[in-house]
This record gives C-alpha cells, sequence and structure tokens, in this order.
C-alpha cells in the first residue's frame, strides 16, 4: 500500500461521555490526526449494529463506536446494550474476514480528553497497518 | 411544515479559533454548493447579537427553514441557536450544528487537512438537516419540593434557602448528625470564628423549619422519575432509640458497658465514645443511637443481666426492636452535598502515621485543640503519668494532595490554610513551643489568607521548604528527614509532634450516588459539573445539582457560596412549577411494529407499553412510547426488529445520510 495512504474513520460518540471527551481534547488542544469522522448520537445504545457495515459500504476503513463506561451511562444500560450487539457484529465480520482492528469499541468518559486522542491514534495506526478496506464497498447512497 | 428544504449554513470564525485553521471562505463557498443549502455565509462570532440576527434576517427575507451552523459543539451553544430559531419563528429542531472547533480546528494544525475535514463535518450536517422534523416540547408539572443529599454545611445551607423560599425539603444524612466535617473543626481560617459557634446555629434553624424534613441516619436507595418529578426511597436506618422518648439526657451513654471504649468517629479517633452515643454534645437531633456493630446487646443477645441503657433510661425510649424503615416521596429537585473524606495517612508509610501515636493528621490535631475535644483543648501527648506537653512541632504539607504517587493531582486547597491556622492555635496553647511547617508551595490565595499567613509567620512560626522524605524514631523522639531546598541543606529535624496536613478526597461511598443520579466523574473522581465555569452547579442529570466538597475540594466560604448557588438553580426549577422535557423522543410506526415488546423490554425507564390497536379491522398489539417517561437514548431503535421505533432527530435516515458523507475518501 502507498505510503500517503490515509484511513477514514467512521465513529459515533454518545452525547454525555465520549462526544464531551472529545471536546475537553479540543478544549485542551489536544492535537490527534484528522482522519476521524465523528457522528454524535444521544447514547451508544442508538447505534445499530449495521450502522458500522453502512460505514464500510460508504467508504470506511475503520469504524468506533465510543460510550461512557460500563456503569457511567447516562441513561442507565444503554452502553451494556451497545457492549452486547457491538461483540456480537464485530464476531460476525471477523468470521467473514474481516481485520479485527477495523471494529473498534472504547470507553472514553467527559473528563478523558487525553485517552480520547490516544484511541484516536491508535485507531488511525491500526488502520494504517490494515491498509484500506475495499471489500464492502457499493455506489455512494444519496439520500 | 414539510416544505422543500431551504438550508443557510453559517460558518463561524469564533474570533480566530475557527479561523486560524480552517479556511472559513474555502468552507463557505463548498458549503453553498451542497444540495437544498440556499445560502452559505461566514462571520466572526455567530453567537453574537448581529450573528444571529444575521440567521434570523435570512429566515425572514430568504425563507429559510432549516439551519447549518458549524462553530462549537452543540453542548457548548445548540440551546442559543434553538433560541434563535424560535425567535425567528420556526421550530427549534431544524437546527443542525457541525463541531469544527473542539473537533477540528482545535485538535488538528495542518490548514489544509482541518479545511477538508471542516467540510466533510458541515457537508454530513446539511444531510441531516434537510431531513429533520419539527419537534415539540412538551412541559410537565414540577414538584415543589427538593432533597438535599448530605447535612454538612453545604447541605445545610441549600437546606436553608430553599425552606426559606417556601419549598419543601428533605434533607438526608447517613450519620446520626448534620453538622459534617465543619463541626469537627475548631476555628475556621483566616478569621478564627469558632466553627460550631458559627455552624450550630444553623443546625438548630435546619431542625426547626417548618419546611425543612429532616431524615438522619438515614440513606437515599433509590430514585427514578425525571426532572420535576423524581421518586425517592429513603431508608431510615434503626437507632433502636425511639426518637419521640428520647429526651437526650445521656444517661444511657455514661452507663453503658462500653463507655469510653469505642473510638469516636466525631472526635477522628482521638477520643472515645459509648456503644450508644450522641456524635458530639450539639448534635441535630440531640438523639441518642445505639452503634448496631459494638453495642455488646446487638452484636451478641446478650449484655449483662439486662442491657444498662435500658436499666437507666427513665423515658424507656431504647427499643431493640426497632427495625429499618422506608420513607417516600417526591420531589422536583436533587441537591448532591455529599462532602469528602480526609486522606487516609497510611497510605504515605514513609511518614509513620501507622506505628507512630505522635504522628497526627489534621483532623485528628483539630481534635485535639478543640475546647470540646477529648482533652478539652489542651494539648498533652501520651496517657497518665508519661502525659508531656509537646515543645518542637513540625507540620508537613501537601500530604496526599499534589502528589501523583497516591493518585491525587489536585491541591486541595484547605491545607496551606488550616496547617496556618492549626499553628497559630498551638503557639497560642504553648507560647514556648517552637512551631515549623515544611512546605512545597504556599497557597494563599482567599480573601484574607495571606494577610494571616503574614501573621502566623510574624507569630514565629518558621516555614522550610521541603517535603520530608522520612520519618523515624531515634531516642524516643521523632525524625523529620527533608531538604531544605531553598538552601539545599539536609536536615534531620527532632521533634515531638508531627502532624500531616491531609488533603481532601473524593468519599470512598461516592459511588452510590453515581448509580442513583447517573452523576459523572472528573479526572480527580470528585462529581463532574456541567460546565466547569459556566454551570459549575449543574450536572449532567437535569434537575441534579451539586454544591460544596462533592464537586471538588473547597473551603467553608466557597462551599456555602456553592450551595446558594445549587440552591438557587433548584429553586429556578420549583419556582417557575414548569419544566419542558426531552423532545428527541422515541416514537413507533404502528404500521410496522409487529408487536414482539422487545423494545418494552430494552427501555430502562419503563417507558414504552403495549397497546391495542385496530389495524385494517383488526386488533392488534403494537408498542406505544410514553413521551414524559422517554429520555431519548435510542437503545430501543436499536433493538427494534422492524425498524418500527425511531428516535425523533436520531431517526435512522437521518443519521445513514451523515455516514454516507463521512465516509467519502478525503
Amino acid at each position: 500500500m502507498s505510503k500517503d495512504y490515509e484511513p477514514n474513520i467512521v465513529a459515533f460518540l454518545c452525547n454525555w461521555c465520549s462526544y464531551a471527551g472529545a471536546d475537553l481534547a479540543g478544549t485542551s488542544r489536544v492535537q490527534y490526526p484528522p482522519n476521524i469522522n465523528i457522528i454524535r448520537v444521544m447514547c451508544t445504545g442508538r447505534v445499530n449494529p449495521l450502522f458500522l457495515v453502512n460505514a464500510f459500504q460508504q467508504g470506511a476503513d475503520s469504524v468506533l463506536v465510543s460510550g461512557c463506561h460500563p456503569g457511567d451511562c447516562h441513561y442507565m444500560e444503554g452502553n451494556f446494550y451497545a457492549r452486547r450487539r457491538f461483540t456480537l457484529m464485530k464476531e460476525l465480520l471477523e468470521f467473514i474476514g474481516v481485520d479485527p482492528r477495523r471494529v473498534n469499541m472504547s470507553w472514553v468518559s467527559a473528563s478523558e480528553g487525553g485517552k480520547f486522542k490516544d484511541v484516536v491514534e491508535k485507531l488511525v495506526k491500526d488502520a494504517k497497518d490494515t491498509g484500506p478496506f475495499e471489500q464492502f464497498r457499493r455506489n455512494k447512497i444519496n439520500w | 411544515m414539510n416544505s422543500k428544504p431551504k438550508i443557510g449554513v453559517y460558518i463561524c470564525h469564533c474570533g480566530i479559533n475557527v479561523a486560524k485553521t480552517v479556511d472559513v471562505d474555502e468552507v463557505t463557498e463548498f458549503s453553498s454548493q451542497l444540495p437544498y443549502v440556499k445560502l452559505a455565509r461566514n462571520y466572526s462570532y455567530m453567537c453574537s447579537d448581529p450573528g444571529q440576527n444575521l440567521i434570523k434576517d435570512d429566515i425572514a427575507n430568504e425563507g429559510l427553514n432549516r439551519v447549518v451552523v458549524a462553530s462549537c459543539s452543540p453542548r457548548m451553544h445548540e440551546p442559543t441557536f434553538r433560541k434563535t430559531l424560535i425567535e425567528a419563528g420556526i421550530n427549534p429542531f431544524f437546527l443542525e450544528m457541525a463541531n469544527i472547533r473542539e473537533h477540528c480546528s482545535w485538535v488538528h494544525q495542518d490548514k489544509e487537512e482541518a479545511t477538508e475535514k471542516a467540510k466533510k463535518l458541515v457537508a454530513a450536517s446539511v444531510s441531516k438537516a434537510r431531513l429533520l422534523e419539527p419537534l415539540e416540547e412538551k412541559e410537565v408539572e414540577v414538584e415543589p419540593a427538593s432533597l438535599v443529599i448530605g447535612g454538612g454545611i453545604a447541605g445545610i445551607q441549600a437546606a436553608l434557602d430553599i425552606a426559606n423560599a417556601g419549598f419543601k425539603v428533605y434533607m438526608v444524612e447517613k450519620t446520626p448528625s448534620i453538622g459534617g466535617k465543619m463541626a469537627q473543626l475548631d476555628k475556621t481560617f483566616p478569621t478564627l470564628d469558632c466553627s460550631a459557634c458559627i455552624l450550630t446555629p444553623k443546625m438548630v434553624d435546619v431542625d426547626a423549619h417548618p419546611n425543612i424534613e429532616l431524615l438522619t441516619y438515614s440513606q437515599v436507595e433509590e430514585i427514578s422519575g425525571y426532572v420535576g418529578n423524581f421518586d425517592v426511597k429513603v431508608r431510615k436506618k434503626a437507632r433502636y432509640v425511639d426518637m419521640e422518648k428520647c429526651t437526650g439526657c445521656g444517661l444511657c451513654a455514661e452507663e453503658c458497658r462500653l463507655a469510653d471504649r469505642i473510638p469516636s468517629e466525631f472526635d477522628a479517633g482521638v477520643g472515645k465514645r459509648s456503644g450508644i452515643y450522641l456524635p458530639f454534645p450539639q448534635a441535630v437531633p440531640a438523639k441518642f443511637t445505639i452503634d448496631p456493630e459494638r453495642c455488646l446487646f446487638l452484636t451478641r443477645g446478650k449484655c449483662g443481666k439486662s442491657p444498662k441503657c435500658v436499666d437507666v433510661c427513665t423515658a424507656e425510649a431504647i427499643d431493640f426492636e426497632q427495625k429499618d424503615e422506608f420513607v417516600e416521596f417526591k420531589v422536583g429537585a436533587v441537591i448532591v452535598a455529599t462532602g469528602y473524606d480526609v486522606f487516609d495517612a497510611s497510605r504515605k508509610p514513609e511518614y509513620g502515621y501507622d506505628n507512630y501515636d505522635n504522628v497526627l493528621t489534621g483532623l485528628e490535631m483539630e481534635r485535639l485543640v478543640s475546647a470540646s475535644g477529648p482533652t478539652g483543648g489542651s494539648i498533652a501527648l501520651g496517657e497518665g503519668e508519661e502525659a508531656y506537653v509537646p515543645k518542637d512541632i513540625a507540620f508537613i504539607k501537601c500530604v496526599g494532595s499534589r502528589d501523583e504517587s497516591v493518585g491525587n493531582e489536585y491541591c486541595s486547597r484547605v491545607c496551606c490554610m488550616y496547617t496556618a491556622k492549626l499553628a497559630h492555635l498551638v503557639k497560642e496553647k504553648i507560647p514556648e513551643a517552637n512551631v515549623r511547617i515544611y512546605y512545597m508551595d504556599v497557597r494563599a490565595f482567599g480573601k484574607g489568607f495571606e494577610e494571616f499567613y503574614d501573621r502566623v509567620r510574624r507569630e514565629g512560626i518558621r516555614y522550610i521548604r521541603g517535603n520530608p522524605s522520612e520519618i523515624f524514631k531515634r531516642n524516643g523522639r521523632l525524625v523529620v528527614k527533608v531538604e531544605d531546598t531553598l538552601t539545599a541543606t539536609p536536615l534531620e529535624d527532632e521533634v515531638d509532634l508531627v502532624v500531616l496536613a491531609v488533603g481532601l478526597e473524593p468519599r470512598k461511598d461516592s459511588r452510590e450516588i453515581i448509580d442513583l443520579l447517573r452523576l459523572s466523574q472528573s479526572g480527580d473522581r470528585f462529581y463532574l459539573e456541567a460546565h466547569p465555569k459556566l454551570a459549575p452547579v449543574d450536572t449532567a442529570t437535569d434537575g441534579v445539582f451539586v454544591a460544596g466538597c462533592a464537586q471538588g475540594p473547597k473551603d467553608i466560604p466557597d462551599s456555602v457560596a456553592q450551595a446558594k448557588g445549587a440552591a438557587s438553580s433548584a429553586l429556578g426549577l420549583l419556582a417557575s412549577g414548569r419544566v419542558k422535557v426531552e423532545a428527541q423522543v422515541s416514537v413507533v410506526d404502528e404500521a410496522t411494529c409487529r408487536g414482539c415488546a422487545y423494545c418494552v423490554e430494552i427501555c430502562p425507564y419503563g417507558a414504552i407499553e403495549m397497546v391495542n390497536v385496530n389495524r385494517m379491522g383488526h386488533e392488534v398489539q403494537v408498542a406505544q412510547v410514553n413521551e414524559v417517561l422517554c429520555k431519548g437514548c435510542g437503545a430501543c431503535v436499536a433493538g427494534c426488529f422492524s425498524g418500527s421505533i425511531q428516535q425523533r432527530s436520531f431517526k435512522d435516515r437521518q443519521i445513514l445520510p451523515q455516514i454516507a458523507v463521512l465516509g467519502v475518501l478525503r
């Protein structure tokens, strides 16, 4: 793969913890690679596992679901649902040959701006190692 | 309402915060080409009045019906721009924000890369904005009562302020008496007010206030509901003493077989109490409590022939049959004022707190110098004939604060001044004492603090800059090993008494409140406020406010100020009597719902129920969302087998276009 390959990452962040943690990373002027594109949801429980497949179809090389630490969910149990659904989807994707490093989940609280940067950096590094992900690509859907 | 979308895109420079790394003109030009975008503009500060007027004018003159603001985080200014839309006469939920500051310009340096990313983020927001729908914010009534958790000075102040405004307050305190840590203090810095003298009148006011229901020796078991309508269940632990009958005479404690044998919590273990006890003389309520973990009768079922407390109590108040009781009530707002724990000095083993009797913590010293303390305020060490008055006294600051090795990076904010105060009190009681204070820095930042620090130094107390490495015993005396870092001289200082200025830590049981109220913690493990500057008493949970040291280390004036702030925020809610509930809730498409009720199982709030509807002549069961109970998490949406539940503003067909835009390679 070419050296200047820049992976494209789609991330689903919950409003209360990880999105706020990413905000804090900004407020603290932490620097991380621009490859990550964030979609805000109120809770990771809202993330339909099919969103991950859809992201791959639409051109993502790697995906991230990030929410509150287990037990800290603003909605009490949303991140537990997310974790269960995510695990099933990740195993299914792995089973059909998707590199597990492309399918990621993390817990980042509202006070963990530094951790968010670490997560993004690891994600980008892994995505660069795994290279572009073409197998699922479909034509861009014009919604 | 759902006419053809005409989107206006507004790119904010945020001074240079965005404009420095994002080429706003390029993003504006790019945005204007996006589908359904009627116009795109950029402006220095969109949140300012002229910025908002720009949006309003365009809505009026250009007929915009959707607005995308690309600026800071929606967590910051979404409410601002929603209001702008309302003022311009369109539904506030026709707004979408693109976070090109926190998630872009502040975290990236390369202008080209940041500009490209900003374009993608704006395009994603535009793709969603087109599909936004108008929502209606429902209002519910607010229960005109509040719950205050914690009966320290912060809780007391908050409760009094709310009660004085005419609203009911339930105060729940875990220990047998209110008063908290402040009641344990002797004098308060820098004014040297007697702590008890200024606190106890407030404690009595709480007890006597017609609007305050005081629940001491109680714990909140459950809180459910939402802002304005919390259902609270409190466990009143059995005191084994009838509160109605107890006169507080204290005969029982004198006669108790365990009299003066149990370390007193109030005296920080320096003094002793009985198995049945009043935590301190001015306790409120002035009713005795039996310690179920110590009482001989309760632990062994036998206390001599008969328990002495029962024998001497003429009021017949002792009741070993008492059981925990549960109280349930409804409140509109909750104030968390649960306070702090002092740092456990055993975690710094080099200071020998566990090994040497004459190494004390600040709080223990406080009880020792206090006139209401176990020694009546005389600073004497050792027992009986071996008692002596310490002459050489060393204080060590920052024990458990500003110390990464114990996981506390923060400054506890009170230790500098309480050390100065204790040093002053020691000097007052033992004028010939030689007092020195080992410090890293002296932080005398508050009103009157620097003046007090100056005064203490003029009294002959020496400040030596250095963080002691070890305390050990030599010839029966304590030796403080330290380097005076200002003269680079290693010292071995022989002293009679060492006082460790221990810092403040989050309570060990702070998890209980997190689980009850879904609060978050900041990096220092104290409760996280909604915004560090602009919403310092609010939390991420609407209707829940935080006050005092539960939010972070504070001195008494700051705790009181924050308590008043929390009370005023709670009062704003209670006094308005109505509150808006989440509009971005789930909604069921009855036409496709297959009635499996899986969503009912998922919903953490019990907001979904099954109802019978007539579908083309057939009676079928479908799910229905109670829009007041629904909090809008969307867990049901991702769980629905038929895609029949959707979350308003976060529908599949509003999120998928964003994915399609963001998935495109750069």
